[in-house]
């Protein structure tokens, strides 16, 4: 996030695209909502009518797959009607010609015509996010989990800029992190291309300073492979594998097809709290401490470095994830001799500059925000204030890309998944809570009155969900949230294992899958 | 001493000939409530909240009077046992005053403790309560018989001491109860205030004067302190609140110690911030004394100046 | 600049930006006043009277949480009519409350119970007629017992002011004074109360109405170890504290969160079941002809290493990949780049983000 979860309660105009916040943040729904009671303007794009959209001015219910156009007709309206901010675009930004020249035939008309939003509400709701004091835009998976999900980002960025909506407290672009620290593993270099703090591997000197900090000869400078290729070159170039606390089998899209590759590894290694779809392919499984049995930190979705503490002792003989690293690195001749997580998170500053002057003593105080560069400095709230990163912002004219799979004669439905607000990820964890699953114990599939007429299906009938790729089963729930054509479910019940279903074509460039769309037939069982 | 081996709840364990069930439970890491039970002096028997399932026996046995057989087979928590307890959890509070809410005992209660392990709740069972007048006729005890489950722990604490027995089992049937000789009050008794019962009492029957309204139990600190007076040595607690000692509280009187009140009070004069102006018993009426005539001799006040200044 | 005002609390003089209430300013002097319905947090009803002070030129004893600090003032804390004014108003509470505490879950840390005590109050000055309210448990999260509800309406201002979902509400009036979901309806009724069970209410009530139902009969309030930690399920980044008694975590409760403050979503507060859940794995396993066998951590690390050093020797480093994870701490996912990038030698390493 550019800006700080609080900063969103201060905010004049909120743009929540793609992210079904009460259920998936809550605790930064709660931020939103004092924002609308403060009087602030809330526009949601979403195809769902979700809780959020529910309480929202606007709400922009697109065809999924369509953000970019929409977004692009944002910018055609800010533009028409001289609403974006002249100083800023000249003082900070590039490119703005390109992109203008792009937006140009995205009239709100013709973006009607390919979103299914009327005219008017893109008008309206452009018009409020260029004119309000401080517009922030939040967004999730349901901007980044389809084959244009770079370009998606892209084109919430270039509204940003269009109209100096960044680098200010309460206004900026804020993706929300799913997992509790997708934001820590990504800065400590659990990523293909850098080492920790984001020093790309391609640079010769990076490599050589991490040579010298972790006294070896060099470091490889082939750029690694991504998580899922490097699942599809499972059994080829990839013979063994090492997974800690991640579940391949149900997270991953075409859940068949990952099974078999996992198979044919030469090795697998799985170390994980419990015996998760992926452990049971394992050569080897090892036994995890959960976070309540350790001490360590986690960086949440606005670069905020907390303490986890330890309270109780490892159940049975499980041990903490370091400590285990730690004993394969012996074992494999390179000793990790490290007393505790504080000590880790010693090196940890000596070599990543974002978090330099982040240390345990001072975590006890309270949290930090990075960049913290030094053992002064009181950590950061919001980035891009007076210059971005790479100096100018740069306009990214990009275009409305179709999604990989369209509905067809045969598969008329679209099935995007997502999360449900009583469970996490892929239920690992809140199937055995005893209470949530308790609430909320079996996945449905919402569908549309009109779509369960026309295909026979009645609230609550067991209904067959097939795409070109598998086959689940799961039952219906006839439902006012998703307009006719659009079928939804999340994929967090083992019972409903969604990703055999869901399309893993991917984006060139993150190589997220495209999970929000698939074509799918529904069809009731008898 | 011979070993025996027997099986508690399912575990089979190796003690001395001789040990009760209780100690061998105990010792294994199981839980059995007790109130009656003394350690310092045992083999009392009565409130049978102690009670356990003996494989064979015709009833359930109290364990803290019940010796350990070669190959017993013992259930503490079975469905019979938990049943019996319960009720006599039960029949205590359908008689026990509903005064957790300010009592001084709250968080430090055994029988408030066993309702909650056991979700009895007071009001489950109404019967006829006592309404006994509070004692506090001695200015260092004071004495709620209305809360007293005569489990007989302050009486026989009490007798073990050569010439007090002062308190003793009065009357019958409901209205038995714990008095001193005659029903009189405590402080026309021949008590010597050594708060030898206040140690034993499991429930909020006996307290302490100068700790009352003064903290809740959770809320206090106990360090403990040897007693510098005499060569017996008896056992205190400091009770800290915060960084303040409020009162000095009396520990198990184990290895024949007597405890007694000059202890108490030269330790409370010590470490207490503002220590209560002492009382002594003149023709038998409690009156305000100097410090010097409650510790008795100079040389004692003369050894405490010498403690203090270190 | 703000300004100041300078007033006497029980003789002494405490300076405070103008503007504070009496209570600020006597919180600030470390003088004692109880509350019941005011939190820092929420709007100020001044509704309970439990605050009540002596201000010596007005009538009657003003509610000082919200009677506003004035220059000169002169404030009696503990007077005489004060402790009068509180004691009536505890045992009127009181005369309509269940004498519960024997076995109350809030035994020891009740705001009802600390100043009955405090203020050496007893059931039964008034005998005042009882609610016989059922207790509300058909969720498997939170636990109501309206019949210890004091009515003091912090719950209903957190779900409103804090939680945004507008649940409570006051209902009927006086005896029969209620605080309730719209209709009456159960929390479990989320059609009608919009309840989501974010259980922030309970974070408020200062005494036993409403609790966290797993939590129940399991420790007492001075037997629980509190250790504050950063929540493990979303990337908002809540803080808690986890309740622990006997190296087991029986649940957790709110504490001030530079995030959350202490609001918490339904995951994070009631979602920590897993951690004790059977199913946990306890001992390395090593797969054997197609089955798992328990192994010991020597054999299990012997064998992986192994494997792994084979594997590069056989096929070069980058015939290995590396998941590390969203789901672990920093320190972990720095040694498992480093185990990838030093150790074994490959760029391998990727997680889930995207996913
Ligand atoms: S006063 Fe206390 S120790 Fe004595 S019999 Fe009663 S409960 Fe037992
Ligand atoms: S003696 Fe125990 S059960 Fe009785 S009122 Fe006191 S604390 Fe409660
Ligand atoms: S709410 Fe407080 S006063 Fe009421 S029973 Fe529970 S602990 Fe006692
Ligand atoms: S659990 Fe949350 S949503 Fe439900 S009433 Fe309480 S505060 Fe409101
Ligand atoms: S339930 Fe608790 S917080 Fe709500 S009004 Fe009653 S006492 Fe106050
Ligand atoms: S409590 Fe809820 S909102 Fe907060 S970090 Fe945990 S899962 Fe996210
Ligand atoms: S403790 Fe055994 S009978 Fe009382
Ligand atoms: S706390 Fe002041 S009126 Fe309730």
């Amino acid at each position: 996030m550019t800006n700080s979860i609080q900063e969103i309660a201060d905010a004049d105009f909120i743009l929540a695209t793609g992210t079904n916040t009460f259920d998936a943040h809550p605790v930064i729904g709660i931020q939103v909502k004092k924002a609308v009671a403060k009087g602030a303007v809330l526009a949601v794009v979403d195809p769902r009518l979700t809780d959020s959209a529910k309480l929202a001015e606007y709400h922009l219910q697109i065809k999924p797959g369509t953000d970019i156009a929409l977004l692009n007709g944002f910018a055609n309206v800010i533009i028409e009607e001289g609403l974006y901010n002249k100083t800023f675009v000249e003082e900070r930004t590039e490119d703005f010609d390109a992109f203008k020249e792009t937006v140009a035939k995205y009239t709100p008309d013709y973006v009607s015509e390919v979103t299914g939003v009327s005219a008017d509400l893109i008008r309206e709701a452009a018009r409020g996010y260029a004119k309000a004091k401080n517009s922030t835009i939040l967004y999730t998976m349901g901007i980044t989990q389809h084959v244009c999900g770079t370009h998606n980002v892209f084109s919430t960025t270039n509204l940003a800029l269009l109209t100096g909506h960044i680098g200010k407290e309460s206004s900026g672009v804020n993706p929300l992190r799913g997992q509790n620290n997708v934001q820590g593993a990504c800065d400590m270099g659990a990523l293909p291309v850098v080492f920790p703090g984001y020093q790309p591997v391609a640079v010769e000197a990076n490599r050589q300073k991490f040579a010298v900090a972790w006294g070896v000869e060099k470091m490889p400078d082939k750029p690694g492979l991504t998580v899922g290729e490097l699942i599809e070159s499972a059994g080829n170039s990839i013979k063994a594998l090492y997974i800690m606390g991640e579940n391949p089998v149900m997270s991953d899209p075409d859940a068949d097809q990952v099974l078999h590759e996992l198979e044919s590894l030469d090795f697998l290694v799985v170390q994980d709290i419990f015996l998760t779809e992926t452990a049971q392919f394992a050569d080897v499984v090892l036994p995890a401490a959960s976070f309540a049995e350790k001490d360590g930190t986690f960086s949440n979705t606005e670069r905020r470095v907390q303490l986890v503490r330890k309270a109780i002792e490892p159940i049975g003989d499980s041990k903490p994830d370091w400590e285990i690293i730690c004993l394969i690195s012996d074992a494999m001749g390179y000793p990790m001799n490290y007393a505790s997580p504080e000590e880790i998170m010693s090196e940890i500053s000596s070599v990543t500059p974002s978090y330099g002057g982040i240390n345990y003593e001072r975590l006890e105080q309270g949290s930090l925000q990075w960049p913290c560069p030094n053992a002064d400095h009181p950590g950061t709230k919001f980035l891009h204030k007076d210059k971005f990163v790479r100096g100018l912002g740069k306009f990214q004219a990009v275009e409305h890309i179709p999604p990989n799979e369209i509905p067809d004669e045969e598969y008329q439905l679209v099935l995007s998944t997502g999360r449900r607000r009583y469970h996490y990820h892929t239920g690992t964890m809140t199937q055995r809570t005893g209470a949530l699953e308790v609430f909320y114990p079996e996945e449905y599939l919402e569908i549309s009155s009109a779509d369960a007429e026309k295909f026979g299906i009645c609230d609550g009938d067991k209904v067959k969900v097939t795409s070109r790729r598998g086959q689940v089963e799961v039952a219906a729930q006839v439902s006012e949230r998703v307009t006719p054509g659009l079928v939804f479910t999340s994929f967090q019940y083992p019972d409903v294992p969604i990703n055999r279903v869901t399309n893993p074509a991917r984006d060139p460039i993150a190589k997220i899958p495209e999970y929000k769309v698939c074509a799918v037939k529904v069809e009731k069982v008898s | 001493m011979a070993n025996v081996i027997l099986t508690i709840n399912g575990k089979e364990i190796v003690v001395k000939a001789g040990t009760t069930v209780l100690d061998a439970a105990q010792e294994a890491g199981f839980f059995i409530p007790t109130f009656c039970h003394d350690p310092l002096n045992p083999g009392f028997g009565a409130c049978r909240i102690c009670v356990v399932e003996i494989k064979g026996a015709r009833t359930l046995v109290a364990s803290c009077c019940t010796e350990v057989a070669h190959g017993m087979v013992v259930e503490t928590e079975s469905p019979a046992v938990v049943e019996a307890r319960k009720t006599i959890i039960e029949l205590l509070l359908a008689n026990h005053p509903a005064d957790c809410l300010t009592c001084d005992k709250n968080g430090d209660c055994r029988l408030q403790d066993y309702a909650y392990r056991y979700d009895i709740r007071g009001s489950s069972f109404r019967g006829e309560k006592h309404n006994y007048p509070i004692d506090d006729s001695n200015p260092y005890i004071i004495r709620d018989m209305n809360k007293c489950i005569l489990c007989g722990r302050c009486v026989r604490t009490c007798e073990q001491v050569q010439d007090r027995q002062v308190i003793n089992f009065a009357f019958r049937g409901f209205n038995t109860k714990v008095a001193p000789a005659m029903d009189t009050e405590l402080a026309e008794s021949d008590c010597v205030s050594c708060a030898r019962c206040l140690v034993v009492c499991p429930v909020g029957a006996l307290s302490y004067k100068n700790l009352a309204g003064k903290a809740r139990a959770y809320e206090i600190r106990k360090e403990p302190v040897t007693c510098p007076f005499c060569d017996a040595g008896c056992r205190f607690d400091l009770n800290y609140k915060g960084e303040k000692v409020i009162g000095v509280t009396a520990k198990e009187s184990g290895e024949g110690r007597p405890l007694c009140l000059k202890g108490r009070l030269g330790l409370e004069l010590l470490y207490v911030d503002k220590p209560l102006t002492p009382m002594l018993k003149k023709d038998d009426r409690f009156v305000e004394v100097s410090w010097a005539e409650v510790l008795g001799m100079d040389n004692v006040l003369k050894k405490l100046i010498e403690l203090k200044s270190n | 600049m703000v300004a100041n005002v300078t007033l006497t609390i029980d003789g002494i003089r405490i300076t405070v930006p103008k503007g504070s209430t009496v209570l600020e300013a006597a919180e600030k002097a470390g003088i004692f006043i109880p509350t019941f319905c005011h939190d820092p947090e929420l709007s100020k009803p001044g509704a309970c009277r439990i605050c009540v002070v002596e201000i010596p030129g007005m009538r009657n004893l003003p509610a000082s949480c919200v009677t506003e600090a004035m220059e000169g003032m002169v404030v009696y804390s503990a007077s005489p009519a004060v402790i009068e004014a509180r004691k009536t108003n505890l045992e009127l509470l009181l005369a309509n409350h269940p004498e519960d505490c024997l076995t109350c879950n809030k035994n020891g840390d009740c705001r009802l119970q600390e100043y009955a005590y405090y203020y050496g109050v007893k059931y039964g000055a008034f005998k005042g007629e009882k609610h016989r309210y059922p207790l509300e448990d058909d969720n498997p999260f939170i636990v109501r017992d309206m019949n210890k509800c004091i009515l003091c309406g912090k719950c209903v201002r957190m779900c409103e002011e804090v939680q945004g979902n507008n649940v409570l509400n006051f209902a009927f009036r006086g005896f029969n004074a209620l605080v309730t979901p719209a209709m009456n309806s159960k929390y479990s009724d989320t059609e009608i109360s919009n309840c989501v069970f974010c259980g922030n209410c309970i974070s408020v009530c200062p005494v036993g109405a409403l609790s966290e139902k797993d939590m129940l009969g399991k420790a007492r309030r001075w037997e629980v170890k509190k250790v504050t930690t950063t929540c493990p399920y979303c990337g908002v980044g809540c803080q808690f504290d986890l309740n622990v008694k006997d190296n087991k975590v029986l649940g957790v409760t709110s504490t001030d969160g530079d995030v959350n403050g202490r609001a918490l979503c339904v995951k994070g507060r009631f979602g920590y079941g897993f951690i004790h859940h059977p199913d946990r794995l306890t001992t390395p396993l090593i797969k054997k002809d197609g089955k798992f066998v328990e192994a010991t951590w020597t054999e299990a690390i012997k064998l992986v290493a192994e494997k792994l050093g084979d594997i590069k020797a056989k096929d070069g480093p980058d015939a290995i990949g590396i998941l590390s994870s969203a789901r672990v701490t920093n320190e972990e996912n720095y040694l498992m780049n480093k185990l990838a990038r030093a150790v074994i030698g490959t760029n391998n390493i990727d997680h889930c983000a995207r996913l």
